[in-house]
């Protein structure tokens, strides 16, 4: 990032820059298409058997029947740096850790103990680990600081609900793009729209959702017709998170004014028979990696101003249970995928599995706060100023961007 | 002058009265949002004939309500609903080799679905309905976890239904016990690290249940408890699992193992709790619904459910009192919430913003359609996000207006919405089953001409719940639009 463009963000902030610049600021061109696509796995993902640290001589003590053989054996961790290697389910990546597109930052995680889902991840979501009364969601705040123009499309979350990381005042929509959300429906003929129109028409909050809903389905069909006539011949639609990953790729593309992102996936708490390199949590990993790859091969060039972090609330514990599962932990990993990430590296800091080292004697502990993560996006790739970056995650609390995560 | 008196007091009488009518009506329709899935015909006349008080005080007796005929015929079809966990798992379990055996497993949840839908739509029994999806809801199991498919509906029909406006005690030992919860959050495999019945894959402490029998079942999050108390539960919980088929003294399914308990003693919540086997978990449990904080934490999310998303304190404060006068006495702290200035307060009519289930259930009964065919029900909730027995997670689903109001959710509705009003959402027309193998359903013939609702009868039943504006719109329609105005209306989406 050029010195220049920061100092005209900075200034943006001040009385001064809105006079200039418009609200927000308007960055140089070329950074209005700068994009960030958050996904969350909500329920834990035990990021020890994801990003596995076979060099720790404690891995596979702590974890006799679940953890992962070593890098070469078959069903064994793919090799990533000689100490690290990488779920087998998650092969489809490892070409983008070897062009450098793909980082990981371990031992990542929220100063807040709680072992709760729900509370860790409103923490994560609201961006203040610990406070339970901020009202709206950090993807939310960073709206505020993107560059025009603004709509409801400017945010999109995929799925049936409206996530916690987007609650706020800023313009967000939620849209489908599971197999058969594309189907003609009664609101797409003109006069259901035009008498509904009439009853949704306030400034109330239905009224403003229905309009968002409106719009999001105007952006979601203009290319899906294009996309329905260079038909398949009526072939079923893939289902599941690559086929979805795959269609947001195409919706980014297509439409400029989607600056971020949302999806959200379940079923990582492993309490009971994880597997290994196969079983329960390779099944799920095996879809998220697809999907990842497919929106990276998706965005081609456009990937490097992308952004894509991947997070889950907490860690699991270091040691197996006695149901060849995991239960609550602290750290875990976070991904991060595009953007000019200094890719094809493991960051921050390991602090080992001995016991000692562990976290109340059971977890990985954290050495670097995940809102140092989400801090050098916004500062490394978003062009956030520290006074915006400082509305986005607010102090007290952690010590700064982590250094070194982007190549810029 | 006499007769201009006699005028007057005529004049004041009659005004009163249209003024107090009005008050009944308003009063009426908000009952029915709350205490019932919206108005439909039979209880917009139950609660007429009644009046207010008396119907509410028969909505907390429900036994004191005969269940129409044509309701219970179409319950006894449903044959699965009536197995118990044992014999659930002998006729449907999982077979490997036998993929028809799978597939005629499935009846299982479709029939439980089935069931709830129905009662849900048609029983006049309608606060034991909200709160059947109320507590199912705050003790949530997930029917796409392995065995709990089998044991979703049996679940509900026991350990559920029968306690609804009981003792929480009650309720909470009967989901402690069931075969759905224990293999939902892992208890059956909790066993004491070493002890005699500790071995192979079902073996070693899992804190799983123990955590949110506190943070979500009891206590709450913010109820005083540390990761020791977790442990200290769990290790309570060690051997209270499922029975082995055919094992006997089991109840249900349910068996405590002492060969996999740890009869260590314990400090739970700062109490000392000696090992003594499966007493322990009952002493856990007294604590647990006993405590203020469990009291706080039901209150507010009854206050919530029936209320306001913000309920007032004042109103929270009372009801945790009153639950603990009655030791955790739900009816008494519901009839308290009725009676509560809070509850009435006509400000907040139609201040909820109606779930995705509160919606499809409203809809489906003020439109007064026979529903034979669930399906489009059922993928509407799906759609909307809350899909019936499949919330993956024990926090079950949300209720406030924050979680539900969005673009996609919205849309979706009035999709719905004007499909059904139109008549054109085959509800009443049973269509072929791909996933079910009896040919003894044929499916219905489609409508040669979709029959729209009724939305001048739909536009009575919702009185005074329906905003001019929509009155209006809905008069000026095209036919087929006019029952989808109303049910897609934002006066529709709240309750």
């Amino acid at each position: 990032m050029s010195i220049n463009r920061r100092r005209l963000l900075g200034l943006a902030g001040s009385a001064l820059g809105t006079a200039i610049l418009g609200r927000s600021g308007a960055a140089p061109a070329a950074d209005t298409a700068r994009r960030l696509v958050v996904v969350m796995l909500r329920g834990a993902v035990d990021g020890l058997n994801v990003v596995v640290p076979h060099g720790d001589a404690d891995y596979r003590r702590m974890r006799p029947n679940i953890a992962l053989s070593a890098p070469g054996s078959g069903d064994g961790a793919l090799n990533l740096d000689g100490y690290f290697g990488l779920h087998p389910a998650l092969a489809p990546l490892l070409p983008l850790w070897t062009e450098r597109r793909l980082a990981f930052v371990h031992a990542c995680g929220s100063p807040d103990p709680s072992r709760s889902h729900f509370d860790a991840q409103d923490f994560m979501e609201s961006g203040t680990p610990g406070i339970r009364t901020t009202s709206d969601g950090w993807m939310n705040r960073l709206l505020r600081f993107l560059p025009p123009p603004h709509g409801p499309t400017q945010a999109i979350s995929l799925g049936p609900t409206r996530p916690r990381i987007l609650a706020g005042p800023e313009l967000n929509t939620n849209i489908s793009l599971a197999r058969g959300a594309d189907k003609p429906n009664p609101l797409d003929r003109p006069a259901v729209a035009e008498a509904f129109a009439g009853l949704y028409g306030g400034n109330d909050p239905l009224s403003k959702a229905y309009l968002e809903g409106r719009q999001a389905r105007r952006e979601l069909m203009t290319g899906m017709e294009a996309e329905r006539a260079a038909a398949d011949n009526g072939a079923p639609s893939a289902t599941g998170f690559p086929a979805m990953a795959a269609r947001l790729a195409e919706l980014l593309l297509r439409d400029d004014h989607i600056r971020i992102a949302f999806a959200a996936l379940g079923g990582w708490d492993t309490h009971v028979n994880q597997g290994a390199g196969g079983g329960q949590l390779a099944n799920h990993l095996k879809p998220l990696g697809e999907g990842l790859a497919a929106l990276a091969r998706g965005l081609g060039p456009r990937l490097d101003d992308t952004a894509i972090l991947v997070m889950s609330e907490f860690g699991r514990t270091a040691r197996e249970n006695g149901n060849q599962g995991t239960d609550h932990g602290h750290g875990n990993v976070v991904w991060v995928l595009g953007g000019r990430v200094a890719g094809g590296k493991v960051h921050g800091h390991w602090p080992g599995l001995d016991d000692k080292a562990l976290y109340q004697g059971r977890d990985l502990a954290v050495t670097t706060d995940f809102r140092a993560v989400i801090a050098a996006t916004l500062e490394r790739h978003l062009g956030l100023s520290d006074r915006q970056m400082a509305e986005v995650l607010p102090p007290p609390g952690f010590a700064g961007a982590l250094p070194g995560l982007f190549r810029l | 002058m006499v007769h201009r008196g006699l005028c007057i007091s005529l004049v004041v009488l009659l005004l009163s009265c249209g003024s107090a009518a009005a008050d009944d009506a308003a009063l009426s329709v908000h009952l029915l949002n709350r205490l019932a899935y919206g108005p439909n015909d039979a209880d917009t006349e139950a609660i007429r004939r009644l009046g207010v008080d008396a119907w509410i005080e028969r909505q907390l007796h429900p036994d004191s309500i005969d269940l129409p005929a044509f309701l219970t015929d179409r319950l006894d079809r449903l044959e699965t609903t009536r197995l118990d966990a044992e014999t659930l798992f002998e006729r449907y379990k999982p077979s490997p080799q036998d993929q028809q055996a799978r597939r005629q497993s499935r009846i299982v949840v479709r029939e439980a679905a089935e069931a709830r839908l129905l009662r849900a739509i048609y029983s006049p029994r309608q606060l034991q309905e909200v709160m059947v999806d109320f507590w199912f809801n705050h003790f949530n199991v997930f029917a796409g976890k392995g065995l709990d498919r089998l044991w979703i509906g049996n679940y509900e029909e026991v350990a559920i239904r029968p306690h609804v406006l009981g003792r929480f005690r009650d309720l909470l030992e009967a989901t402690a016990r069931h075969p759905a919860m224990l293999f939902y959050l892992d208890n059956w495999q909790n066993a004491a690290p070493g002890s005699p019945g500790d071995k192979g894959k079902d073996s070693g402490l899992n804190e799983n249940y123990a955590r949110e029998l506190m943070e979500l079942h009891t206590l709450g999050v913010d109820g005083g408890y540390h990761q020791e108390d977790v442990v200290a539960l769990a290790r309570i919980l060690t051997g209270w699992g499922i029975a082995r088929p055919g094992r006997a003294g089991a109840v249900n399914g349910f068996a405590f193992h002492p060969r996999r308990h740890d009869f260590g003693d314990k400090v739970f919540l700062g109490r000392t709790i000696p090992g003594s086997g499966a007493g322990e978990v009952e002493q856990a449990l007294d604590i647990l619904a006993g405590s203020p904080a469990t009291a706080r934490h039901i209150s507010f999310q009854l206050a919530q459910y029936f209320i306001g998303d913000q309920p007032p304190a004042a109103v929270v404060d009372r009801l945790s009192r009153r639950w603990m006068e009655t030791d955790g006495d739900i009816r008494a702290v519901l009839k308290t919430l009725f009676a509560s200035r809070q509850f009435r307060d006509p400000g907040g009519f139609g201040g909820k913003f109606k779930t995705p289930w509160q919606f499809v259930i409203s809809a489906a009964r003020a439109s007064g359609v026979e529903v034979v065919n669930i399906r489009p029900l059922l993928g509407t909730l799906k759609r909307l996000g809350q899909p019936l027995y499949e919330c993956l997670t024990p926090d079950g689903y949300k209720d406030s207006r924050e979680a539900w109001l969005n673009a996609d959710g919205l849309t979706t509705r009035i999709n719905f919405s004007t499909a059904l009003g139109s008549g054109h959402l085959p509800l009443d027309r049973r269509m072929p089953d791909e996933e079910d193998d009896e040919s003894s359903r044929p499916a219905d013939p489609p409508r040669e001409r979709p029959v729209p609702i009724d939305s001048d009868r739909l536009a009575w039943l919702l009185g005074p719940a329906l905003s001019a504006r929509t009155r209006e719109l809905a008069e000026q329609a095209a036919k087929p639009l006019k029952a989808g105005l109303i049910i897609g209306s934002p006066d529709f989406m709240a309750r």
